[in-house]
This record gives structure tokens, C-alpha cells and sequence, in this order.
């Protein structure tokens, strides 16, 4: 992997950074004359009450950076040095509470329902789909592509709903809400990881379901055109046992293009995902942004963007350096 | 043009796509005849009817009849994406040819932005405007908001799709037969690409959809607009789902969920016949 590689794509990851912070910035102030922060502050300091002097410390702090009376780009400036250390700012809702101590605890949810729910739909939607285009696996597979078509044509969330309603209400099989019972305090036990998974079953399947198709039927495509090549047909004219052919010089070569796929759909995955926390009160990022939003709480939802923007960055610059890895034709080329 | 309806004859998933959506159509008109749409305001009936001889679909918590809330929501959503996409798609059209054909230092800065716009998720940049605006958000303010981000996607697949055509001999023919850029972009290259143009608006048209309901599921839709994603978020919001009133949720879900599937197969479909190669793998 040369140097010019990795340095093109640490750039594009900070570019992707950059125009993130840029957009959350100018974005809110494009809105003619209007200023949200502001006017929820003005709003927070009429209601008055319990803190009172909370808000008019918040509001001082605003105006000290951002106030009318500083230059635009200054704005931008305080902005950016202040992103870069990580500071978020306040919690509008829930005052003392730091933007990062919201996002905090929910960012293990989030990562860890999103990373086990796209691997595997990503590992078993490409087997799945390799294996009905391949002429050696059993016919019955092929009956699963209406299916996985339908499903593939839902959108996450809804499908989400579907399964709440069938496995959570009717069935009583699955809680209908939240990632742990209530009263349970997290702890390092067996028990509480089984609740935890538990619990995160439905979300994840409503995931791998809706998500599946799309790589069944990507690698399909992928498959057939891999299995008119050459080196696929000198193989089998070898005698390699069939298993072999099809997973080192088949699917080996026809999973490259479905990583590419991968990275560049990251983003429709994690929205997708976080509607579904929506949908079942899960504790990740999702909610966290839902909260925000009905409570018209601006930093945080700025700073859930903000994580949002980064996560993707960095999965994308992660993607994008294995890829040579897997790939010797872009190895070689570029020395 | 035979040749398109040949197609149409005999490529299955386009067809039933086109049925389908079709058949909405047909059940949205014979809805809109026969249903007071008016009754799509709160207040109009008692709330919390299961459905009946009288309410179709019954009612919601806030007294609308749900079969005319249906009604007036379908299309509402529907024209959402239908305007997002046809921006979406015009402008990515425009962009992917001039970067496409044209090369050079203006491929590179259209690329570069569209690849950057494609990595930040489309749902973040629009929860950060629809948070500021979200008290008067209309169906038509959404879709503007929306198409501000549709086209990237289309600039940069048909950039790749013209980035292929601009070599092609009867191109060269072209140019050697005295047709300036414009001549060749319109009489050579768009006629060929028309399939594709045609998937990629249908693809816009979903992924607008798909968008719009994703913002009304986080409560940041129109607010007194019945869309079809708006009714499932009340629906969420007044806890429909727990106390079992499945008609208030279930008929905008099974709704939206049709219009993917006939999307996708138009889509597919369209792709089938652009794409020569993914004909063989039906």
C-alpha cells in the first residue's frame, strides 16, 4: 500500500470531517433572521424557575462566542477550535449535563447493535446470495430471492415495527421496549448479558432482515459474472472439489466489489438503524437524537450529528485501507 | 419505441411493478370518489374506533377517519419523493454529463464534492435544517430540502455511465462527422442513456421517500400535514401500537411498504434493460 494511498484517503477523511462541522454550522444560520439557540434560550430564561441562574450562565457563554455582534467567520473559528477538543457544549434539556456525557453512554449501544446486525446480514446475505447463483448449490435456495426482494424494498424501521407488533404484542415473545428490563442494574454478569441480548434480538433481526437482500442480490450479480471467467472455468477443469472453487475463487473475487458496496452504503445503514432504535426505545444514539429533538435540545442534536459525521469518516477510512489488503490488484498498482 | 414495449412485454419485474403501482393508483381514486376527505381533519368522528361498516379503517385517537387520512396522505408522500427525485435526478443529469463528457478540472471538483456529500449521511445534514424549521414545514419545503441532497447519487452513476459511452466508436463517429459537444451529448449519448436516467429518477424517487419518512419518524415532518410517515409517527407518539389500535399504523406502513416493492421492480426493471448484462440472471 503506498504512501499516496494512505495519505488521499487520511485527507478524504478529514475533508468529510471538515464538511460535516461546516454544514452543522451554517446550515442552522441560513434560516432567515432566525437564531434556534437563541430563541430557546430567550424561551428557557421567561419559564424562569428552578434554574434560572443555570440559563442565564448558558446564555452568557453562547453570546460570548457566538453573539450578534462577532463577525461570522469568528463564529465559525470559535466553532471549530471548539469541536476540535471534543466540546460539545450543554445539554439545553438537561442543563449541567454536558452534550458528550449524553452521547457517552449511548454510544456502546449503538455500535455494538449496529457492528454485530451489519456483519451479519453482510457475511450471510453474500453467502446467500453467492450460493443462488452458483450452479452447483441446492435449487431450493433460489425460492428465497422473492423474499429477500420484498424485504430488501422495506425500509429497516417499518419492518421494525412489523416484527414489534407480531413478537412484542402479540406473542409476548420479546420485550416491546428498551435495551434492559428497568429495575436491573447493569452489572458484569451472565445474567445481565443475556438480558441485554435479549433484548436486542428483535432490533437486530429487523436489521439483518431488511438488510440481507440487498447483499444477496448484489452478490448474485457479482457471481455471475464472476463464474464466466476465466480462471474460475481453468479450476474446475483441474478437478478442485466444487466447495473449493466456490469460496476461494469465486466468492473471493466477487466479495471485493461488495466491500466497496459496503463503505459506500455505511451511511444508509446507521440512519436506518437509528430509526430503529426509535422504534423500539432502544438506549443507543438513535433515541438519544429523538429525545433531543421533541425537546428541542440543539446541542445535542448538533453534537449526535457531529459523532454521526465522524463514526461514518472513520469506518469509510477503515474500509478504504483494508481494501488494498484484500485486493492485490490495487497493492500492485499503486507502487 | 417497439423496442421499449417489447421490453415491457417481456421483462417480468417491470411490468408487475407498473401493475402495482397502478392498482394504487385505481384504489386511491376509488377512495378519493367515495370517501368525504374532509373527514381526514381531527375531530370529524369519534375517536378510537376499531374499523366498521362506517369508518373502513376506523378512526384515531384524535377523531379522523383513517381511510380518508389515507387518502389525502398517499399522495402527499408520494409527491414528496416525486419532486426530490425529479430535481434530484435533473441536476444530477446535468452535473454527471459536463463532469462526464467534459473531464479535467471539472470532473474532479463535481466528483470530489458528490463523494464527500455521499459519505456524510443524508439523514444527519437533514435532521440539522428540519430542527430549525420544523414548525413550518410544509410537504413541499420537505421535498426542496430533500432534493438539495438527491444528487449526488445520480451525478455520480451517470457520470460513471458516460465517463464509459464517451469512448465508444459511433461517438467518434460522430465527432468525425463534424457534431459539436452539445449535438453529441443530446442526439448520441442522452437516447442511449435514457433507460438509465429513467432507473436512476425512479431510484431518486425511493430513496426521497425512503428520506422524508425517515425524518417524519423522528417527529421532524410536516406537522399538520397527514403525509403517510407522519401518521405512523402519531400513531407511535400516542402509544397506537400498545393498545392495539393497528389500523392507525398498519394501513400507512402497508402503504409505503407497496410503493417500495412497485418502485423497486420499476427500477429493477429499468436497470434490466440499460444494463444488458443483468438480463441473463433472471
Amino acid at each position: 500500500m503506498s504512501i499516496r494511498y494512505v495519505l488521499g484517503r487520511l485527507l478524504f477523511f478529514f475533508v468529510v470531517v471538515w464538511a460535516g462541522i461546516t454544514l452543522i454550522f451554517f446550515l442552522p444560520r441560513l434560516a432567515p433572521g432566525r437564531d434556534p439557540v437563541r430563541e430557546r434560550l430567550g424561551m428557557m430564561a421567561a419559564m424562569g424557575g428552578m434554574n434560572a441562574e443555570n440559563v442565564e450562565r448558558l446564555a452568557q457563554a453562547y453570546e460570548a462566542k457566538f453573539g450578534l455582534d462577532l463577525p461570522l467567520w469568528q463564529q465559525y473559528l470559535n466553532y471549530m477550535s471548539d469541536i476540535a477538543r471534543f466540546n460539545l457544549g450543554y445539554s439545553l434539556a438537561k442543563f449541567p449535563t454536558r452534550v458528550i456525557d449524553i452521547i457517552g453512554p449511548a454510544l456502546p449501544w449503538t455500535i455494538s447493535l449496529l457492528t454485530v446486525a451489519t456483519v451479519l446480514a453482510f457475511l450471510l446475505g453474500s453467502l446467500l446470495g453467492g450460493l443462488i447463483a452458483w450452479d452447483g448449490a441446492p435449487p431450493i435456495l433460489r425460492f428465497l430471492l422473492p423474499p429477500l426482494f420484498t424485504f430488501s424494498a422495506i425500509p429497516y424501521y417499518l419492518l421494525g415495527l412489523i416484527l414489534i407488533y407480531l413478537f412484542a404484542f402479540k406473542l409476548k415473545w420479546f420485550p416491546l421496549t428498551g435495551g434492559s428490563q428497568i429495575l436491573t442494574m447493569p452489572s458484569v454478569s451472565f445474567s445481565y448479558l443475556l438480558e441485554l441480548i435479549y433484548h436486542s434480538i428483535l432490533p437486530a433481526l429487523s436489521i439483518v432482515l431488511a438488510s440481507i437482500g440487498f447483499w444477496a442480490l448484489s452478490m448474485r450479480g457479482m457471481m455471475i459474472t464472476v463464474e464466466g471467467e476465466d480462471y474460475v472455468t481453468l479450476a474446475e477443469a483441474k478437478g478442485l472439489p466444487s466447495g473449493r472453487v466456490f469460496l476461494w475463487y469465486a466468492m473471493r473475487n466477487a466479495l471485493l466489489p461488495q466491500t466497496t458496496a459496503l463503505a459506500l452504503s455505511l451511511g444508509t445503514i446507521l440512519s436506518g438503524s437509528l430509526l430503529v432504535e426509535i422504534m423500539f426505545g432502544y438506549p443507543g444514539i438513535g433515541s438519544a437524537l429523538f429525545i433531543a429533538i421533541t425537546g428541542f435540545d440543539y446541542f445535542v442534536i448538533y453534537g449526535i450529528v457531529f459523532m454521526i459525521v465522524v463514526t461514518i469518516a472513520l469506518a469509510t477510512l477503515i474500509l478504504d485501507l483494508i481494501y488494498p489488503l484484500l485486493d492485490p490488484r490495487i497493492r500492485y498498482q499503486e507502487n | 419505441m417497439d423496442n421499449v414495449l417489447y421490453h415491457i412485454r417481456r421483462n417480468g419485474m417491470l411490468t408487475a411493478g407498473f401493475v402495482a403501482l397502478f392498482l394504487m393508483i385505481a384504489l386511491w381514486f376509488i377512495g378519493y370518489m367515495t370517501v368525504d376527505v374532509k373527514q381526514a381533519a381531527p375531530l370529524s368522528a369519534r375517536p378510537d374506533l376499531p374499523p366498521s361498516r362506517e369508518f373502513l379503517l376506523g378512526t384515531d385517537s384524535a377523531g379522523r377517519n383513517m381511510l380518508a387520512v389515507m387518502v389525502i396522505g398517499a399522495p402527499a408522500t408520494l409527491q414528496i419523493g416525486l419532486i426530490a427525485g425529479a430535481l434530484g435526478t435533473i441536476v444530477g443529469t446535468i452535473l454527471g454529463f459536463t463532469a462526464g463528457y467534459f473531464g479535467g478540472i471539472v470532473d474532479s471538483v463535481i466528483r470530489s464534492i458528490a463523494d464527500v456529500g455521499l459519505t456524510v449521511p443524508a439523514l444527519a445534514v437533514l435532521v440539522v435544517i428540519a430542527s430549525v424549521i420544523t414548525t413550518t414545514l410544509s410537504p413541499e419545503i420537505l421535498a426542496l430540502i430533500i432534493a438539495g441532497l438527491a444528487w449526488m447519487f445520480p451525478t455520480r452513476t451517470i457520470r460513471s455511465q458516460v465517463l464509459t459511452m464517451r469512448e465508444r466508436a459511433y461517438v467518434e463517429v460522430a465527432r468525425l462527422n463534424g457534431l459539436n459537444n452539445l449535438e453529441i451529448i443530446f442526439k448520441e449519448l442522452m437516447p442511449n442513456l435514457l433507460p438509465y436516467l429513467a432507473a436512476s429518477f425512479v431510484g431518486a424517487v425511493s430513496a426521497a421517500v425512503l428520506a422524508a419518512i425517515g425524518l417524519e419518524a423522528l417527529g421532524l415532518g410536516p406537522q399538520s400535514e397527514p403525509t403517510l410517515g407522519m401518521t405512523i409517527y402519531w400513531a407511535r407518539y400516542y402509544n397506537g401500537l400498545p393498545r392495539g389500535m393497528w389500523w392507525w399504523w398498519a394501513p400507512p406502513l402497508l402503504i409505503i411498504i407497496m410503493l417500495f416493492i412497485a418502485l423497486f421492480m420499476i427500477s429493477a426493471g429499468l436497470d434490466e434493460i440499460a444494463n444488458p448484462r443483468a438480463r441473463r440472471t433472471t
